[in-house]
């Protein structure tokens, strides 16, 4: 069976998924479109800040799907996936800072700039082969795969479950956080890896580089998205959905229930790092602050408001929160906050489901009204 | 610096003395001790007015005669000169001292101790000394301080000759050590003359020295010692080398222990800001299963308490806190109490639910604090009686906010286990934790019981926000830098186990502090961070798991 009929089988059932793929393709080729081709003086024109806004917005949605795999389908909330977002994002940032060679403030052709700030002599062993691409892509995949893996096993093994997990998952993402702001840690100390020049030899200010970056997000986010329904609607899946409902009960059937929430848990930490690696050349900095505990939590918001095992709830989720706070944070920054924490209390006293249970609970009602 | 100089004590003295002048003189009584007294307020006005002489040695005269006179006021007035901080007008000649305030020099005189209004840098001058002159007023200084009445002064005054005895004070300290009945001040008083043996020629009397020092704490000696050594190293003395380095490491030895003592001080007032920050925790969590991320903002509501009590009664900061406690439990309680009514009864049963909702009030009640108060820190006064150290010897010393903090987080950990096992509360709170339908069926109102714990939890909460704010900043960000370290308490501790808690937070708090000259603060946090990530898949249930029916859910 070759690979694309297992892509129409998979899609053939999912109308909502259809639409969005369709969507972001178009997306992925119109907004460029408008942006390079449509004079800057015609109303259709998207300015290139705009790209990159939104660009951020897909990266958000890749890391919300990768989110509601664990937490949606696998019942594990974790609230520390901002760990593996940020790890994919230094991996780059420290491939892009390798790119910068001598064209620094310090001119210095090995060295990034804050190293030498800080008298270092010679590069620290793990940042060599981050001036390889395909090496700094090998390290996005493996490195927040690895700390998954290390983490669940431990975690999953021992069978700490619930809130348990959720708070060791926010402590790991502090532990990191903490370790990053270090100066002596060699990743730049507080201020984060920045000013980047380019990426695989193109210009990151150019207006084409931004548009083509926009267009790999929107397809690495389709792509999520198509691996995650096909992880989510295999057998993988179904005994996943099962161990978040009866997790006992799968045990004694006789499925290994720490195996499966591993992979799932490894899974969903590499497409987080994707999203992070994918993120970092477009808004132009990683800083420790990617780690912090609230952007974890945040992230969860976003699940839960989009609606949670849906998958495309956790990309609208993502999309329509971050969409009010570039607006909040601009217009009325002050009421921010209030928004956001009445989002959270909302959102879990009122639509349990979020948005798409609210639909999915209003189009019954109707039919049910047309049927009567 | 108080009890030293005796201000308090001089002006009563002095008022009562006039009075008593005045009543002695209406009877016509004239006793010889007024007598002796008037003389001497003379003789300190002559001599006083002597020191405006230009010659150096009339002015070492009257420091000399001045020396003799009984009176606190003299101490002033050396210490004063001896700064060379002593003023007096240019017009009428009048000692004065001098107090720069923003409109230019506060006047008061030193006779009368009157104030004299606020003049210009031009209207004084400043009484000049030379080198000559300081050595004799610090040496008279110290000579009038050994000799005090007060064993306390007596104290500070021979510390502070300790590093500089020379062969000359000899005689003078031995005959102060045959007076001396005070222990300290004996013990200071042969570790001065120690000081001065050690230079002996006489080696019997140096090698006893050399023994001596080794049991002082003081940091001059230890220094001392080591120049001994190194003279002796030179010369090639075996005797006193000998002695000199078991001295220096017995005094190393000590050192050591009271380093260690004081760090496992620090590391218990660290357990204890964590033990006050995570024992309400331990009710809410622990007792009712409720993850509440709001906590922090709970010890947050409380400081802020402080601090607007503090804004009520601005002449009262000795007794703010007296009455911040209970504000700030009322407050924090009655805000929990909103907090479980409002948003947690609706979520039992549903702990991650419980958990976002309970985030979210957090950043509402962080922004209402950033609206109401401004998003800058807020300072907290800390009353004179916190302030200060309790210093055991010249190498250890215990700040007072630290012990204080210990002793409260202690009582409200023996408060909190009280409710919890002694009163009706307390009983009907245990029987819902552990059967929610039987204790209903027995007539327990669950749902009042479930918001009083909420609302005691959160009370305590904001108590633990007081003692909070007498050591940290007072932001709308001190909640959310707790948060994080009192649930890893908790579920260290165990779960629904208020003694779990109790050494939970304490062995965290020593081991942060042990590790911290080791590797540093931020590192000190991360190890104790992967410890509990690593320990809780040991033991998912942490220190002291709940055993029987109550653990099964």
């Amino acid at each position: 069976m070759s690979t694309t009929r297992v892509l129409i089988q998979l899609i053939q059932d999912d109308r909502v998924g259809k639409l969005l793929l369709t969507s972001l393709l178009v997306v992925a080729i119109l907004i460029p479109v408008l942006n390079l081709l449509v004079p800057e003086t015609s109303p259709y024109h998207i300015s290139t800040y705009v790209v990159t806004l939104l660009g951020k917005y897909l990266c958000y949605a890749l890391l919300a799907i990768a989110l509601d795999l664990v937490w949606g389908y696998g019942g594990i909330l974790s609230l520390g996936h901002g760990v593996f977002f940020a790890l994919g994002g230094y991996a780059m940032g420290m491939y892009l800072m390798r790119q910068i060679g001598d064209r620094g403030v310090y001119g210095n052709p090995e060295l990034p700039d804050f190293m030498v700030f800080l008298n270092w002599q010679e590069l620290p062993w793990y940042w060599f082969g981050f001036d390889q691409f395909w090496f700094a892509v090998l390290m996005i995949v493996l490195v927040p795969g690895l700390l998954a893996f290390v983490f669940g096993w431990l975690a999953f093994r021992s069978r700490v479950t619930g809130v348990y997990l959720s708070i060791i998952t926010q402590a790991l993402t502090f532990a990191f956080m903490l370790a990053f702001f270090r100066n002596e840690m060699g990743f730049g100390g507080n201020n984060g890896l920045t000013d980047f020049k380019d990426i695989l030899g193109f210009e990151l200010q150019h207006g084409g580089t931004r548009n083509a970056l926009f267009a790999i997000s929107a397809l690495a986010l389709a792509l999520g998205y198509v691996v995650s329904r096909y992880i989510v609607n295999s057998k993988f899946g179904r005994v996943v959905v099962a161990i978040r409902d009866a997790e006992d009960r799968t045990r004694f059937i006789g499925y290994k229930v720490e195996s499966y929430k591993l992979w799932l848990f490894v899974v969903s930490a590499v497409m987080a790092g994707i999203a992070g690696a994918l993120y970092v050349p477009q808004v132009g900095i990683i800083n420790p602050g990617e780690f912090s505990p609230l952007n974890s939590i945040e992230l969860v918001v976003w699940v839960a408001v989009g609606g949670r095992g849906t998958l495309y709830g956790a990309i609208i989720g993502a999309l329509l929160v971050n969409y009010a706070k570039t607006f909040f944070t601009g217009a009325i920054p002050e009421v921010w906050l209030f928004a956001l924490g009445g989002l959270f209390i909302v959102v879990t006293l009122f639509l349990p489901k979020g948005l798409v249970g609210l639909y999915q609970q209003l189009r019954e009602k109707y039919l049910a009204s047309r049927t009567a | 610096m108080r009890t030293l100089n005796g201000h308090g004590l001089h002006d009563n003295a002095s008022a009562f003395g006039v009075i008593l002048k005045i009543l002695l003189f209406v009877s016509g009584l004239v006793s010889g001790s007024v007598l002796m007294a008037a003389q001497s307020e003379e003789d300190f006005s002559t001599q006083l007015n002597r020191l405006l002489e230009f010659d150096f040695d009339v002015k070492a005269q009257a420091i000399n005669r001045l020396a003799k006179i009984e009176d606190e006021r003299i101490d002033k007035v050396f210490r004063t000169l001896l700064n060379g901080d002593l003023y007096y007008r240019k017009n009428d000649k009048t000692i004065v001292y001098v107090k720069k305030t923003d409109d230019g020099y506060a006047l008061t005189s030193v006779l009368g101790n009157e104030s004299l209004g606020v003049v210009s840098k031009r209207k004084i001058k400043k009484i000049t000394v030379n080198n000559k002159l300081r050595r004799l007023l610090s040496g008279l200084i110290a000579e009038r301080g050994m000799g005090h009445r007060d064993p306390a002064v007596r104290l500070a005054s021979v510390k502070e000759m300790i590093g500089q005895v020379s062969q000359s004070d000899r005689d003078k300290l031995q005959r102060l050590l045959a007076k001396e009945k005070d222990e300290d001040v004996s013990t200071a008083l042969n570790v001065a003359l120690a000081m001065i043996d050690i230079t002996s020629v006489d080696k019997q009397k140096q090698l006893a020295a050399v023994k001596a020092l080794g049991d002082s704490d003081y940091p001059a000696s230890r220094n001392r010692l080591k120049d001994v050594l190194d003279q002796a190293i030179a010369a090639g003395d075996t005797a006193v080398i000998k002695q000199a380095r078991s001295s220096l490491q017995q005094i190393q030895t000590r050192a050591e222990r009271y380093q260690t003592i004081e760090t496992i001080f620090f590391g218990i007032s660290l357990g204890s800001v964590l033990l006050l920050a995570a024992i309400g925790l331990a009710i809410t969590f622990g007792v009712m299963g409720v993850i509440n991320m709001a906590h922090g903002e709970l010890m947050m509501i409380g400081a802020y308490t402080t601090y607007v009590v503090q804004l009520l009664m601005p002449n009262y900061i000795e007794w703010s806190l007296l009455v911040a406690i209970p504000a700030a439990f009322v407050v924090a309680g009655l805000f929990g109490v909103a907090i479980e009514r409002g948003v947690i009864r609706f979520l039992y049963g549903r702990p991650l639910e419980t958990l976002l909702a309970t985030f979210g009030i957090s950043l509402v009640l962080q922004q209402l604090v950033r609206s109401i108060f401004s998003p800058l820190n807020r300072s907290v006064e800390t009353p004179a009686w916190m302030s200060g150290s309790w210093e055991i010897n010249a190498l250890l010393s215990l700040t007072y906010n630290r012990l204080y903090i210990i002793v409260f987080s202690l009582l409200v950990f023996a408060a909190l286990l009280m409710i919890l096992k002694k009163t009706p509360l307390g009983l009907h709170v245990r029987a819902v934790s552990q059967n929610r339908t039987m204790a209903k069926a027995m007539g327990i109102r669950t749902e009042w019981v479930d918001a009083m714990t909420f609302g005691l939890g959160s009370g305590i909460a904001g108590v633990a926000g007081v003692a909070l704010s007498q050591l940290t900043n007072v932001g709308p960000n001190l909640g959310q830098s707790y948060i994080i370290d009192s649930f890893m308490v908790v579920v260290f501790g165990g779960v629904g186990n208020l003694w779990g808690t109790l050494v939970g937070a304490m062995s965290l708090g020593v081991a942060n502090k042990f590790m911290e000259p080791w590797v540093g603060a931020v590192l000190a946090k991360i190890f104790i961070l992967v410890f509990i990530i690593l320990f809780i898949q040991k033991r998912p249930r942490g220190l002291f798991p709940q055993k029987g029916r109550a653990a099964e859910h």
